[in-house]
């Protein structure tokens, strides 16, 4: 997290990394590579539109609708893609159900595998090496920093994201819930539920 | 290659740091090395695996020092100096000073958004069956190239069982070389923490990683030797 970028960005001076930036998007323009306008766009659509609302929608549906989730457990891209709220997921998002027994992580310890279009752009903390570097190993150590104790005979399950399979923890569904709707459940799922490193609760 | 961004395991980094209500950037600039990355990658400049490379192969202290996007941004420089897409020349003037190739699929225009902001596919078909099946015993191999590879440290010489076939996919170690896709077979490999970690590793733990074929050896556990 050091970095000697965020020293620089009061006031009107240009920051050291402004400056580089903006000198690479010059040539890149100048080159025909890339559009300006594109970039734009590209930026608003993380900033405004792909956010963990997409992923919330999926699991509140599973939630709700027993035959949903059961396509989504055996093939979470057709299941999602059915949905049609989000144009694309790939060929591999594979949805890992959270019960009594199993309770599902998921990192990328080799950079910042994620899933993007459920969840939006990831936290600093789940690019970061503290959680890179543990949650393999400690992953009950992670989760107490996040406020999250299990039974310890609960298995816990760590994926790490090595390949271009992406995966979207379906967290159980608390208690305190029954007749929900499902946009009132889908308020209730957050980002980190689907990670592993939070529970859902009645209480948002 | 054994890098310091291979980190599963290691001691030391400290504890998890939580930001509330994070925004999707900090810096405007940020945004910009986001999307540059995302556009030469999807109109075929460089790809994936080259731009995950390029981070990996930061010196060490700088990969470590720098913010997120500040080794994004590093390494997309890099890797289109070493490409000869740009000139050092050019960065030093901070503009173009000569024609360089198009990409293949010519400018990143505003039509082209919707490919980088929908998630693209690596499957790729390939002629020969799978060697492994869910429920087979495997290892991870003890390989340590000094290119781009997706086994990670932690995993290679301990025992795995095949969970499930993940179909097959552009192989990550060959891509990254600039030597086509040269898809593998792709499966999740589930180890237990206590073979990965030891005896005092908590009992209930269960890792996986996405293996390629290439990095898996058929295995038995000790217990089937007796």
């Amino acid at each position: 997290m050091a970095g000697d970028d965020h020293d620089h960005d009061h006031g009107s001076e240009l920051s050291e990394m402004q400056l580089r930036v903006r000198a690479l998007e010059t040539i890149l323009t100048e080159k025909g590579y890339v559009d300006p306008a594109a970039l734009d766009a590209i930026v608003e659509t993380y900033e405004t539109r792909i956010g963990p609302r997409n992923g919330a929608r999926v699991v509140a549906k599973a939630w709700t609708d027993p035959a949903f989730k059961a396509t989504l457990l055996a093939d979470a891209s057709q299941a999602v893609r059915a949905l049609g709220h989000v144009s694309r997921v790939g060929d591999h998002l594979i949805a890992v159900e959270n019960t009594p027994k199993r309770h599902n992580m998921v990192v990328c310890t080799l950079c910042s595998c994620y899933p993007w279009e459920m969840l939006g752009l990831p936290p600093v903390w789940y690019k970061s090496a503290p959680y890179r570097s543990r949650t393999v190993k400690d992953p009950r150590g992670v989760l107490a920093e996040f406020g999250v104790t299990l039974p310890k005979e609960t298995e816990i399950r760590v994926w790490d994201s090595t390949a271009e399979t992406r995966f979207l923890v379906l967290p159980m569904r608390p208690p305190g819930t029954e007749g929900w709707s499902e946009e009132r459940l889908a308020e209730i799922v957050t980002r980190d539920s689907m990670i592993g490193t939070g529970l859902p609760k009645a209480e948002p | 290659m054994n890098g310091v961004h291979d980190m599963g395991g290691m001691d030391g980094f400290g504890k998890v740091e939580v930001e509330l209500n994070e925004p999707p950037f900090h810096h405007p600039w940020e945004g910009r090395v986001m999307a540059m990355s995302r556009a030469v990658g999807a109109n075929g400049g460089v790809n994936i695996d080259m731009q995950r490379f390029s981070r990996e192969s930061l010196p060490p202290a700088v990969y470590l020092a720098s913010s997120y996007y500040r080794k994004w941004f590093l390494a997309l420089r890099q890797l289109l100096l070493d490409r000869k897409m740009i000139g050092i020349d050019e960065v030093a003037a901070g503009h173009s000073l000569r024609p360089s190739p198009p990409l293949p699929r010519g400018t990143f225009s505003l039509q082209d958004v919707g490919r980088v902001t929908a998630r693209g596919s690596f499957q790729r078909e390939v002629s020969a069956s799978p060697i492994f099946k869910p429920g087979d015993v495997v290892r991870a191999k003890n390989i340590n190239p000094v290119t781009h590879t997706r086994l990670p440290r932690y995993v290679r010489g301990h025992i795995g069982t095949i969970e499930r076939i993940n179909g097959s996919h552009v192989f990550p170690d060959s891509s990254a070389q600039g030597k086509g896709d040269d898809p593998q077979w792709l499966y999740t490999v589930v180890f237990s923490g206590r073979e990965l970690w030891g005896a005092e590793a908590d009992p209930t733990l269960n890792v996986s990683v996405e293996a390629f074929e290439p990095y898996l050896d058929p295995a038995r556990r000790q217990h089937d030797d007796r």
